[in-house]
């Protein structure tokens, strides 16, 4: 334990303690089982409930509804499970893990890009399984099977930019309860929206916020690579109209919400 | 030497509540530095801003010749923080825990493997190592904790109340984790609310209160000051209680204190266990009964009460204590 051998050694660098912290945080989800049983069922189950219980209610013109429903349900799923990435963001700096992170010598923002990244990780997981479960219940690409996966990816894309939300919404509630409230604000922004139900069945002031809101975009863009010719006569756009702006939203939102979260985390 | 902790005029203010009210304090290398006081003094506080985690409002603070607020990467090169809570991963095992820290330090993957494993092995954790940390003891969670602050090897140690809620054995076994580190060259800051814990562990103790050092020096030195031990007598029925402190009151340094509820008088004695039997004399003679009678060291209280010549108030833990 000498002075030298303290001083000399070299830092570590951003990509080996984002992955160091990343590990940590998967290994976390997979050692706990309330945690893995979570991110793998919650999102399929919800998924079966409005495939059979809406599903025989609502119709839409020319489709199945769990073709309607499937995009709209997987392109607003990490609206809930980053509910889970404010809480343990929230956790960890209640529990002290963050103040020893941050007394470490390395990149401040390696933290929460392992928290980002890991949560996405998990998120992709939960999402993948939905869509084998959906595949099981009858949905199916009317598109081409790269058309299908350039969807996925789209999916995953937006996950990843939402949980630089949620991490900032983890930061400022400071601790686990009020992050599990704070993300309650996900709700209007799930169900005003395209994904559930054709905007246009809804009052004229709410379809005002739903047309315009990101996750409607982001919807419609999942919706259009998965529904493939029929696309067209639902939306009245090709997929690439939608899939520009979803990518724009995603850009947006991490422009704004990473920055955020680094100065939060920052200053502590 | 130098000093591994310079601290002039320190000041911290969360909104209304004054944390830091310029406080000043030298930790020499090759010492352990206890910080004493009660909730809400400003401990914790000053931890987290020599580890970084906060900034100063006003005054300097230089650590292990860092400024904090110009250099502060330097300044986390050289400490390892162990806080209020154990700050371990529950679903990672004990080895993988230090590996994390120690790979985080800068470590390769060998040298960290290496690390770890010379760490569980001092800290006696070394049959533990591959259990979940989840299945540990608080005790054995807090020398993990402690373990993780030591693993990157850094020239200062800093220790926020590192027994807190420990049962009295684990709190034994923390100490002695924490003295066989110090032989090793470690340098320590640690917090604590409990006189006999800086005793146990420090060669120099500074008492804060109210954001403030109140006094500093070594534990002997300040025991001097403090003058002593106490007496304090148990009566079996509270009638006695004013005829007991009229005897103690002539025992030694005088100016007993009595509280009524649990039914004991204490007074301060120089001359330890002479002050004991003279004390126990006297009430045998006077023929009060007695519960219990013991020599003991001030508390925290008494300490307070002995160098600013007022009781501790009942702090209201502060944000920052809490945070």
């Amino acid at each position: 334990m000498t002075t030298i051998a303290s001083t000399e050694r070299r830092n570590a660098g951003l990509a080996t303690s984002t992955l160091t912290v990343a590990r940590r945080a998967l290994l976390r989800y997979l050692r706990t089982p309330q945690l893995i049983v979570l991110a793998t069922i919650q999102m399929s189950l919800f998924f079966l409930i409005y495939r059979y219980m809406f599903g025989g209610a609502i119709h839409i013109a020319g489709m199945d509804y769990v073709d309607f429903l499937v995009p709209g349900f997987i392109a607003t799923g990490v609206l809930f499970s980053g509910i889970g990435t404010a809480t343990a963001t929230a956790e960890d700096l209640e529990q002290g893990f963050t103040d020893r992170l941050r007394s470490l010598p390395i990149p401040r923002s390696s933290v929460l890009a392992a928290r980002a990244l890991a949560d996405t990780a998990i998120f992709a997981w939960s999402t993948a399984f939905t869509a084998a479960i959906a595949f099981a219940v009858g949905f199916h690409l009317h598109g081409s099977a790269l058309d299908g996966l350039a969807a996925f990816g789209l999916v995953i894309a937006f996950g990843f930019a939402f949980e630089w939300l949620f991490i900032t919404l983890g930061l400022f509630a400071g601790n686990a309860q009020a992050a599990q409230g704070m993300g309650m604000i996900v709700f209007p922004f799930a169900f005003v929206s395209s994904a559930y139900v054709p905007v246009d069945s809804m009052p004229g002031w709410l379809q005002l916020f739903a047309e315009n809101q990101p996750l409607t975009y982001m919807v419609d863009a999942v919706r259009a690579l998965t529904l493939g010719p029929d696309a067209d006569a639902l939306l009245g756009h090709p997929a690439s109209y939608f899939v520009v702006r979803a990518l724009v939203w995603t850009l947006a939102i991490v422009a704004v919400a990473l920055p955020v979260a680094v100065v939060k985390y920052r200053r502590g | 030497m130098t000093a591994t902790i310079e601290a002039h005029g320190l000041k911290k203010r969360f909104g209304k509540t004054i944390a830091l009210d310029g406080l000043d304090l030298v930790a020499d290398s090759g010492q352990v530095v206890a910080v004493l006081g009660p909730n809400g003094a400003g401990k914790t506080t000053f931890v987290r801003a020599v580890a970084t985690l906060l900034r100063p409002d006003e005054g300097s603070l230089r650590v292990a010749g860092h400024d904090v607020r110009e250099d502060s990467g330097a300044v986390r090169r050289a400490i390892g923080l162990a806080g209020q809570f154990a700050a371990v991963e529950p679903a990672m095992t004990g080895r993988e825990n230090l590996e994390m820290v120690a790979r985080l330090f800068g470590h390769g993957r060998r040298s960290a493997k290496s690390s770890a494993a010379a760490v569980l092995e001092q800290l006696g954790l070394a049959d533990a190592g591959d259990r979940l940390a989840r299945t540990y003891s608080g005790g054995m969670r807090r020398r993990l904790d402690l373990g993780a602050s030591l693993v990157g090897a850094p020239r200062l140690l800093l220790l926020d109340e590192p027994t807190t809620g420990l049962d009295p054995r684990s709190r034994i076994e923390l100490w002695d984790a924490i003295r066989t580190l110090v032989e090793g060259g470690t340098d320590v800051l640690l917090t604590t609310q409990h006189l006999d814990e800086a005793d146990q562990l420090a060669s120099h103790v500074v008492i804060v209160d109210h954001g403030r050092a109140v006094a500093a020096g070594s534990p002997t030195e300040l025991k001097r000051r403090i003058g002593g031990d106490v007496v304090e007598l148990h009566v079996r029925d509270g009638a006695d209680l004013a005829r007991a402190a009229e005897l103690l009151a002539r025992v030694d340094q005088g100016a007993p204190r009595i509280d009524v509820p649990t039914r004991r008088v204490s007074v301060r004695v120089d001359a330890g266990s002479d002050g004991l039997m003279t004390a126990l004399r006297s009430v045998e003679d006077a023929r009060i009964e007695i519960e219990d009678i013991a020599l003991r060291q001030p508390n925290l209280d008494e300490v307070f009460l002995a160098l600013t010549a007022q009781p501790t108030e009942s702090h209201e833990p502060i944000a920052a204590d809490a945070a």
